[in-house]
């Protein structure tokens, strides 16, 4: 099947129901994209798919031919990044940084939708991200920062 | 190995005072320094000082050999050199370096002494001094403890000093100037005439003179770095995704192993049906290892997958099968054929509690999981030569030894390359899956292997935090505490962790009582005695390890005692505070939480007090109790770990480590049924979530002495300051971890 992965085009021979994170990470070696859990209860696998926020544990390699798949490495670079990433570094949000992958997909889909979020409207987007380093009261404080900066923009 | 290692490998001991330093290892091996590691296969015109710094013409690199668990102190280590190098953040790389006895820990010694932390009597001293030889004989590189900070913050220093006065002893042989006359800025020797001479166009010359030996480290007041914000070095990677993880490693020809091992630690497998699994796309082999098997594929999900689909047969457990049974062995555990020490016996507490009225109360704290989000990985390849290992680990040298054990190579013959992992929080200490990795690569020698655990194999096999029991009895007079006769019942993590490890230990287990004994209080009548059930489930280091659990009980109980007295929490601690460091932590977080009582109706206030790993800690949790459940509204922390060296990854990891503590308290444990811990996923073992997040304010003191190291001392006191604040709410005492088994959160 093809693969859309931040632009470009992917040739895979793997089962309709191997999971993208794993199509991802194992046979196009895009390990942006983390393993915590596999069954949707920590986010890290967080990729977009058409530009929506999606556990890549819980999507089927089957369901998203065609589709246009981004990960964190699609969203911006260490020499280009999207303001998601730079309120991130601002904030030195990161600890061990597994999570923050997924996390920061999560805030850029979040911010594409609701660009002034409330501190409520965090805690129910973020709500499915789990971080076990507890990095929250950062994560929130850069999605404030990066929302700022977007309408700035 | 040397005889000297061998004696202390034989003789090692954690929370015994039968070791004898300079007597038992010849004053010689104490005092030999350790070989250079990094002096081995230096390029031609390459030049080190010390383990810690080389130099070529191409570059700088600093080796942290403390391993970055997510706790930042990969940055830390390397800006403790760069700060005597005279050297800018973006000047050098980094790296774990391999493993090597250089890199002993000097500051482990201290943690493993039954002193307290506040005791700098000549005995205790002298014990440290014992242990920290020990240490060093043996070459105990070891990440924990919240050790990284104490044990780096001289000697790294003392490194970059030593790399900048030889550095400007080059220049001064090459420009044939007096060395008096140099001085050193960003990463060059500058010279009288202002010209720079960068240290990577020295490094020939330097390569070939001896490191100068008498080095004056910088005045705090010319510190450039320390006590800074600066940024950590590994935040772009890990806002980008580009950070490798032990997980995301790829080499030629690598396969990917899945195993399932007997859920019932320890326990045998009776047998295993594989021929469905073999058929399976992808699969390669279905190899039987010890305890269990493990599924050879191209892919990761492919050998998850099979895996599942193999049938075994697993053997019982070698510990009770029903959770109720673990309780029972410790409340049969207060016996004196179990006392493991009397750790405090102040004043006269039998004689106090004789015909007082007695406040009574018994306390649990339960198994609970690392569980960090990286699951447990390691990359292997098995050789007639040699083996490789690449995986993020704590005791880099207990890796090789272990490794080299199963694939029949000397210790030396093991390369460890060290990763960045995605949390630890104790559980990269453990062995038992580089085990696995081992008996699976030597039957694929020469094929490197990826072992990734599934997350539910990993909570299967957690290792978690040992369970604790602890019932308290005393008397309050005139509205004072009086008498507090505190025992706490536990197995030993040390002696269940250690045993992985093949390494003995002897004497009493300073974890039952840690959080508890050493709280620098005068209670006029304070008994500490701590019991020793049999091994249970298997245990592990757990942030702060034993100070949770104990904690959790001395200062809870400690509450009740203040609350039957009528006194002030808060005002009643600072009283009886007989340490003036901790005391004035206390005060400060009134001052900053403006405290004015516990309040009531709804609104609860809390306050705790937890010294561990010789930091004084106390928090202030402010809660409301909604229709919903309770909310916690602030938490307020202060603090003195003395010098602060990174003010901003300090705060993020007291505010991390609160939410960790907080999170766990509220809905987190392990239980076994069947002899199989019964969660198996984050959603039976949550944590906190981003909306029950409180605010968090933290003023950190500086007037400690000792500088100490803040991965832990955060977690203990957050249990009891919010069982206290709930309390203060609404009445209701919880004893009982987690406390979502006595009331909702929201």
């Amino acid at each position: 099947m093809r693969l859309t992965v931040n632009g470009t085009e992917h040739e895979v021979d793997v089962e309709e129901d191997m999971p993208l994170l794993w199509v991802l990470r194992d046979e196009l070696g895009i390990t942006g994209p983390k393993y915590g859990c596999g069954i949707a209860q920590c986010g890290a696998c967080t990729v977009h798919i058409d530009g929506i926020a999606a556990r890549s544990c819980q999507t089927f390699a089957g369901d998203v031919a065609g589709a246009e798949i981004t990960t964190i490495e699609g969203l911006g670079t260490p020499d280009a990044l999207h303001a998601v990433q730079a309120a991130w570094i601002e904030h030195q949000v990161a600890q061990c940084g597994y999570c923050q992958a997924g996390q920061i997909m999560q805030a850029a889909d979040l911010l594409s939708v609701t660009p002034e979020p409330s501190d409520d409207d965090i805690d129910q987007a973020m709500g499915g991200n789990l971080c076990r380093c507890g990095t929250y009261t950062r994560i929130r404080a850069a999605i404030h920062t990066a929302a700022a900066n977007l309408r700035g923009a | 190995m040397s005889r000297a290692g061998k004696i202390a490998r034989r003789t090692f001991l954690i929370g015994s005072a039968a070791i004898a330093g300079g007597v038992a290892f010849g004053i010689y091996a104490v005092r030999r320094p350790h070989d250079n590691p990094l002096a081995d296969g230096l390029a031609e015109g390459e030049a080190t000082f010390n383990p810690w710094v080389k130099i070529s013409s191409d570059g700088i690199t600093l080796i942290t050999p403390h391993v970055d668990v997510g706790q930042g102190v990969a940055s830390a280590q390397a800006l403790l050199i760069a700060e005597e190098m005279d050297l800018d953040m973006d000047q050098f790389q980094i790296s774990f370096g391999r493993p090597a006895a250089a890199y002993y820990n000097t500051a482990l010694a201290a943690e493993a002494v039954p002193f307290m932390a506040t005791d700098e009597g000549r005995a205790a001293e002298t014990m440290r001094s014992v242990m920290n030889a020990a240490m060093k004989v043996m070459g105990m590189q070891t990440t924990g403890g919240s050790t990284t900070i104490p044990d780096s913050f001289d000697k790294l220093r003392q490194a970059g000093a030593v790399a900048r006065e030889t550095l400007k002893l080059a220049a001064a042989q090459q420009e044939g100037v007096d060395v008096a006359a140099l001085r050193t800025e960003g990463g060059a020797v500058i010279l009288p005439d202002g010209r720079a001479l960068p240290y990577t166009d020295l490094a020939e010359v330097a390569a070939t003179i001896e490191p100068v030996a008498e080095v004056a480290l910088r005045d705090p007041s010319d510190w450039r770095l320390i006590g800074q914000p600066i940024p950590r070095l590994d935040m772009v990677a890990k806002s980008t995704g580009t950070q490798d993880f032990g997980i995301d490693l790829r080499v030629d020809g690598m396969v990917h192993a899945a195993v399932r091992i007997n859920p019932r630690q320890g326990g045998e497998m009776l047998g295993f049906e594989a021929s469905a699994a073999r058929e399976m796309r992808g699969v390669v082999d279905v190899l039987e290892i010890p305890g269990g098997i493990a599924v050879i594929a191209d892919n990761t999900w492919r050998a998850m997958r099979a895996a599942d689909a193999v049938e075994i047969e697993w053997g019982p457990a070698p510990y009770p099968a029903e959770q109720d049974a673990h309780w029972d062995a410790l409340s049969n555990s207060f016996t004196d054929d179990k006392l493991d020490q009397t750790w405090r016996d102040d004043g006269d507490v039998e004689s106090a509690l004789d015909g007082a009225e007695t406040i009574e109360a018994e306390y649990r704290s339960p198994y609970v999981a690392h569980a960090p989000l990286e699951p447990l990985n390691a990359l292997i390849r098995v050789d007639p030569e040699g083996v490789e290992v690449w995986t993020g680990h704590q005791m880099p040298r207990l890796v090789q030894t272990i490794v080299g054990r199963i694939t029949g190579h000397d210790a030396d013959q093991v390369t460890l390359h060290n990763q960045f992992t995605g949390g630890s929080f104790g559980h990269r200490l453990e062995l038992e899956y580089l085990k696995h990795a081992a008996h699976i690569a030597r039957q694929l020698p020469g094929t490197p292997v990826k072992l990734t655990y599934s997350r539910e194999e990993d909570f299967a096999h957690d290792f978690p935090r040992h369970i604790a029991m602890g019932r308290g009895r005393g008397s309050v007079a005139n509205g004072q505490v009086q008498a507090m006769d505190l025992a706490i019942a536990a197995p030993s993590v040390m002696a269940s962790q250690l045993s992985r490890a093949d390494l003995p230990v002897v004497g009493p287990d300073l974890q039952i009582a840690a959080g508890a004994w050493n709280n620098p209080y005068a209670l006029p009548h304070y008994r500490m005695r701590a019991y020793r059930a049999a091994e249970l489930a298997p245990v592990s280091s757990w942030r702060a390890v034993g100070s949770p659990g104990a904690g959790f009980v001395f200062d809870s109980f400690l509450d009740e005692l203040i609350h039957a007295a009528g006194a002030d929490p808060l005002e009643e601690r600072i009283r009886l505070m007989d340490h003036q460091v901790s005391r004035q932590v206390l005060e400060r977080v009134g001052e900053i939480a403006n405290w004015t009582g516990p309040r009531g109706d709804g609104q609860g206030r809390g306050v705790a007090f937890v010294e561990s790993f010789g930091v004084p800690f106390a928090q202030i949790i402010d809660v409301t109790a909604t229709d919903r459940g309770i909310r916690i509204d602030h938490v307020f922390a202060s603090c003195d770990a003395g010098t602060i060296v990174d003010p901003v990854n300090f705060e993020s990891q007291v505010q991390g480590g609160i939410v960790w503590a907080l999170g766990h308290a509220m809905n987190c444990e392990i239980t076994y049924s069947d002899g199989m811990a019964e969660q198996s996923n984050y959603h039976a073992h949550e944590g906190m979530r981003i909306w029950q997040v409180p605010q968090i304010t933290l003023q950190a003191l500086q007037n400690n002495s000792q500088i100490r190291g803040l991965g832990e001392p955060m977690v203990p006191p957050a249990a009891p300051a919010l069982a206290n604040a709930i309390f203060a709410a609404t009445g209701q005492r919880i004893r009982e971890m987690p406390f979502n088994r006595h009331i909702d959160f929201i």
